[in-house]
C-alpha cells in the first residue's frame, strides 16, 4: 500500500465551513509605546500595534464572543452543535476546560464532545481537522472549532511587541450548506523545541533566531509544499493565501519563497494591526479573507504551532458565500473598534505586576 | 620553522541549528584527511573556546577523536579564548617540528548556536577577567568601544572614516560560499546601521557563527612527496599582553600584536613588505586598524587611513590585502575556529586555489589570530614551500 496515498485528509463526505466569527478586544498597545519603555524609542519595531484584552476578558469570554458570531453568521441552533473545541496556549485554567464554559455560554446542549486543544500557535486548525473528521464521518452535523489567545510575551522580550489577543471560531458542517468546501488537508509535525513555556512559568522561553529558518520556516513551508504537492495545484491557482503570522516578514517571506504575491496574502495578513494573536492567527486571516471572498475562489491556508508542526488546508469558496448575513460583525470592524492604550494601563490590564 | 600543510578543509560558517560540535569538528577534519590523502595522524589538537560555556562540553579531543574512529590517538584542547584556533595550530607546530610525531591534525570548531540571546553573551564572557570586567558587566564589544571612542576622539575621527573596512570584507566575502554574510556593504550604510554598543554598530562587528575548520600538518621534507602544493608554515609566535585594557600604559597600543608579529618576522627572517596577504583578528573594524598600527604598516592613529581610498589598499589587487576570504566580519567568527580558518583560507591562496577571493601572486601570507583586546596574539607565516625545502 503507498503510505503516502494516506497524507492528504480529504473525508469521504464533504466538509465546509457553515459560519465563522472574529473577536478582537478593543485595547491597542503601539509597538511604539513598548520601544519608548525599553529601548529608549531606538529599536526596531515588528508591528504596528498589537490588541490587547481587556481587564475583564480572557480567552473564555472572547472565545464566547467569536462563537456567537459564527453561530449568527450560521444561522444554525447552538443545540444541533455536536463539539465545541477550544485550541489556546492561555487556557485560563491549568485544570478545568474552558470548552464547557463556552458551550454552556453559547446554548450548545450537554450532549456533546469537549475539549481545549494545545499545540502552541496551531492548538486551532487542529481542532479545525478534527471537525473536518467528526463532520466528515457522519458522527456530527456541526462543530464548532476555536483559536482564540490571550498571549503572554515576558516584559522587554522580543515577543512583546507581538504576543496579542484575539482569534477566531469556525462551524463545520455539510459541505452542501458551506461558504467554503474543505478541498483536502495535510499536517506536517517534528521534535522541534523553538518556544516552550514549562507548567506553573508565566512567560514562554524562545530560540532566538531558531525561532526562523528551522522552524516557522521549514514547517511552513513543507507543509504548503506537500499539500499542494497532493493536490497537483501551484500558487497561481489560488485568489488568497493565509500563513501563521506571528510579525509581518515571517508570513511575506514563506508566501514569497512558495509562489504567492503580495495581493495574495494581502486580505489575510491582520498581524501589523493586531499583533499575533497565537491559536487565532492564521484563522482569524481567513475570517478576513472570506469577508471579501467570491464565489469559485481558493484559499491556502497554513497555521504554525511552536514544537513545533503546522496544518494546510485547501479551501474553496462556494456561492452561498454571496449570501452571507451582513450584520455580524467582522475582524475589520473589531480592527477598526479601537482604543489607544499606554504601556502603564496595558501592564494593570495584564497583570504584569507580580508581588 | 621545518613544517608544511598537506590538507586543509573547512565548512560554511553558519548557524548549523541541525548538526552538534562533534558532527561540524568530523565535517572539516574529514575534508582536510581528505585533502591530504591519509586516513591516519599522530596527534589531533582541537582549537575550541567556548564549549565549557556554549556546549556544556570539554575534552573534545576524545570527543573528536571518537567521532572521527581515530580510537587511541593523542588528542586534547588548546583553549586561549578567540585565539584557541592560533594556540592549537602553534601546538601542533612544536609537536611536529620537534620530531616527536610525524603527523598532526589541528581541528578548530566552535558550536555557538547552542545558546542563544543574552546567555550567548554571558557564555563568550569567560575569556574576559571574571573578577573584574565580567562581573560589572564588560563585554568584548563594550571594550572595542570603548577603545574606538578613545581612538576617535584623538585622530578626530567619525564612524565613516572605518568603513572601508567592513565594505572591503563583504566585498570578499560576497564571492566566498562558506561565508556567513555573503551581502555587500553600500557605501554610507556603515555610519547609519543599528547601534550595539555605541560606537560599535552591526556594521562594525563580526557575527558569531558555527564553524570548523582543520589542517594537516606533516615536516615539510615528507611533505614535497606527499601532496603536489604543501604549504610550509615559517613562523609560529604567540605573545600575551596585560590581560586587561585599564592595566595598560597606552591602551591604544595593542603591544603583544607589536611582539607577536615582529618575533614571527625574525623567525621567518622576512621583512614586513615580504608579506602578500593578511589575515587579521577583524572582530571590529578598530581591531584592524589598531593591528595595523601595532605592526608598523602605519603611523600610531593612522591605520583607518589604509581603509580609505575605496579600500584600495586592502582589496584583494591593493598592496595590502587583508580579510581576504571575509574575515571574520564576513566569512563570520566561530570562536576557537577562527584561527584555522585564517590558516585553510591562506593555504588556498598560496596554493592559488583560492578562486575569486584569489591575491594575485600570494607568496607568503601572514594569520593572525588575536583573543580579547590584543590579550593573547598568535602570529603565523605562511609560504609557498620552496621546492628545496
Amino acid at each position: 500500500m503507498n503510505r503516502e496515498s494516506h497524507w492528504l485528509m480529504k473525508p469521504d463526505r464533504g466538509v465546509g465551513i457553515v459560519g465563522y466569527g472574529a473577536y478582537i478586544p478593543r485595547y491597542r498597545l503601539p509597538g511604539r509605546e513598548i520601544s519608548r519603555i525599553w529601548t529608549n524609542g531606538q529599536g526596531a519595531v515588528p508591528v504596528q500595534e498589537k490588541a490587547v484584552a481587556g481587564i475583564d476578558e480572557d480567552v473564555i469570554t472572547m472565545s464566547i464572543e467569536a462563537a456567537r458570531n459564527a453561530i449568527a453568521c450560521a444561522g444554525i441552533d447552538a443545540e444541533d452543535i455536536r463539539a465545541v473545541w477550544v485550541g489556546s496556549e492561555s487556557h485560563p485554567y491549568a485544570v478545568k476546560p474552558s470548552s464547557t464554559i463556552v458551550a454552556e455560554s453559547i446554548g450548545a446542549s450537554a450532549n456533546i464532545q469537549a475539549a481545549d486543544w494545545e499545540f502552541a500557535c496551531k492548538a486551532g486548525t487542529e481542532a479545525v481537522q478534527a471537525s473536518i473528521g467528526i463532520v466528515g464521518s457522519g458522527m456530527a452535523r456541526y462543530t464548532l472549532s476555536i483559536g482564540m489567545d490571550t498571549a503572554q510575551g515576558r516584559p522587554g522580550d522580543a515577543l512583546e511587541f507581538t504576543a496579542a489577543s484575539g482569534g477566531a471560531a469556525f462551524i463545520l458542517g455539510p459541505a452542501e450548506e458551506s461558504y467554503a468546501v474543505y478541498q483536502g488537508s495535510y499536517s506536517y509535525v517534528t521534535d522541534t523545541p523553538d518556544f516552550w513555556r514549562r507548567s506553573g512559568e508565566t512567560y514562554p522561553s524562545h530560540g532566538d533566531r531558531f525561532t526562523g529558518e528551522p522552524a516557522y520556516f521549514a514547517h511552513t513551508i513543507s507543509a504548503a509544499k506537500a499539500l499542494m504537492d497532493m493536490m497537483g495545484s501551484c500558487a497561481q491557482d489560488y485568489q488568497h493565501a493565509v500563513f501563521h503570522q506571528p510579525n509581518v516578514k515571517f508570513p511575506a517571506r514563506a508566501a514569497r519563497s512558495l509562489g504567492f504575491t503580495t495581493e495574495q496574502i494581502a486580505a489575510g495578513l491582520l498581524t501589523n494591526e493586531i499583533g499575533n494573536v497565537y491559536s487565532g492567527s492564521c484563522m482569524i486571516g481567513l475570517t478576513a479573507i472570506l469577508d471579501r471572498a467570491h464565489p469559485g475562489d481558493r484559499i491556502l491556508m497554513v497555521s504554525y504551532g511552536s514544537g513545533a508542526g503546522s496544518d494546510a488546508f485547501d479551501l474553496c469558496v462556494t456561492e452561498r458565500i454571496d449570501a452571507k448575513p451582513k450584520d455580524v460583525p467582522s475582524a475589520r470592524d473589531y480592527i477598526q473598534r479601537r482604543s489607544e492604550i499606554d504601556y502603564a494601563t496595558y501592564v494593570r490590564y495584564r497583570d504584569k505586576l507580580k508581588d | 620553522m621545518n613544517v608544511s600543510i598537506i590538507g586543509a578543509g573547512m565548512i560554511p560558517v553558519r548557524e548549523h541549528w541541525s548538526k552538534g560540535i562533534r558532527e561540524l569538528a568530523a565535517e572539516a577534519a574529514e575534508l582536510a584527511l581528505a585533502d591530504a590523502g591519509i586516513a591516519q595522524v599522530d596527534a589531533m589538537y582541537v582549537g575550541n573556546a567556548y564549549g565549557a560555556t556554549f556546549n556544556q562540553q570539554t575534552q573534545l579531543g576524545s570527543l573528536i577523536g571518537s567521532a572521527l574512529g581515530m580510537r587511541g590517538i593523542e588528542a586534547f584542547t588548546c583553549e586561549a579564548g578567540d585565539a584557541s584556533g592560533g594556540v592549537a595550530l602553534r601546538t601542533a607546530c612544536l609537536a611536529v617540528e620537534s620530531g616527536l610525531l610525524r603527523s598532526a591534525l589541528v581541528v578548530g570548531v566552535e558550536k555557538a548556536t547552542d545558546i542563544v540571546g543574552p546567555a550567548r553573551v554571558g557564555a563568550r564572557n569567560i575569556s574576559l577577567d571574571a573578577d573584574l570586567e565580567s562581573v560589572n558587566g564588560v563585554t568584548m564589544t563594550a571594550l572595542a568601544a570603548l577603545l574606538m571612542r578613545r581612538y576617535m576622539h584623538q585622530n578626530d575621527l567619525t564612524l565613516s572614516d572605518f568603513e572601508g573596512f567592513s565594505i572591503n570584507a563583504h566585498s570578499n566575502g560576497a564571492v566566498n560560499p562558506c561565508a556567513m554574510y555573503r551581502n555587500k556593504l553600500r557605501d554610507g550604510t556603515f555610519a547609519k546601521a543599528p547601534m550595539i554598543a555605541d560606537p560599535v554598530s552591526l556594521f562594525d562587528c563580526a557575527p558569531d557563527g558555527d564553524g570548523a575548520a582543520a589542517v594537516v600538518l606533516v615536516k615539510s621534507d615528507l611533505a614535497a612527496d606527499m601532496v603536489p602544493q604543501p604549504v610550509q608554515i615559517c613562523a609560529s609566535a604567540v605573545a600575551t599582553d596585560q590581560f586587561m585594557l585599564q592595566d595598560r600604559d597606552d591602551p591604544l597600543q595593542f603591544a603583544a600584536i607589536g611582539k607577536s608579529f615582529r618575533d614571527a618576522l625574525e623567525q621567518a627572517q622576512l621583512r614586513r613588505e615580504d608579506i602578500d596577504l593578511f589575515e587579521l583578528h577583524d572582530a571590529y573594524t578598530i581591531m584592524t586598524a589598531l593591528a595595523l598600527e601595532a605592526m608598523g604598516y602605519c603611523l600610531p592613529g593612522a591605520g583607518w587611513m589604509l581603509a580609505s581610498d575605496g579600500g584600495s589598499h586592502i582589496s584583494l589587487d591593493g598592496d595590502l590585502p587583508i580579510s581576504t576570504f571575509g574575515g571574520l566580519k564576513s566569512r563570520g567568527n566561530p570562536g576557537g575556529a577562527a584561527g584555522i580558518y585564517q590558516a585553510v583560507e591562506s593555504a588556498l591562496q598560496l596554493r592559488e586555489s583560492a578562486g575569486p577571493n584569489q591575491v594575485p601572486g600570494a607568496r607568503r601570507a601572514l594569520i593572525q589570530n588575536v583573543a580579547g583586546p590584543g590579550s593573547t596574539v598568535v602570529t603565523h607565516i605562511l609560504q609557498r614551500q620552496p621546492d628545496e625545502a
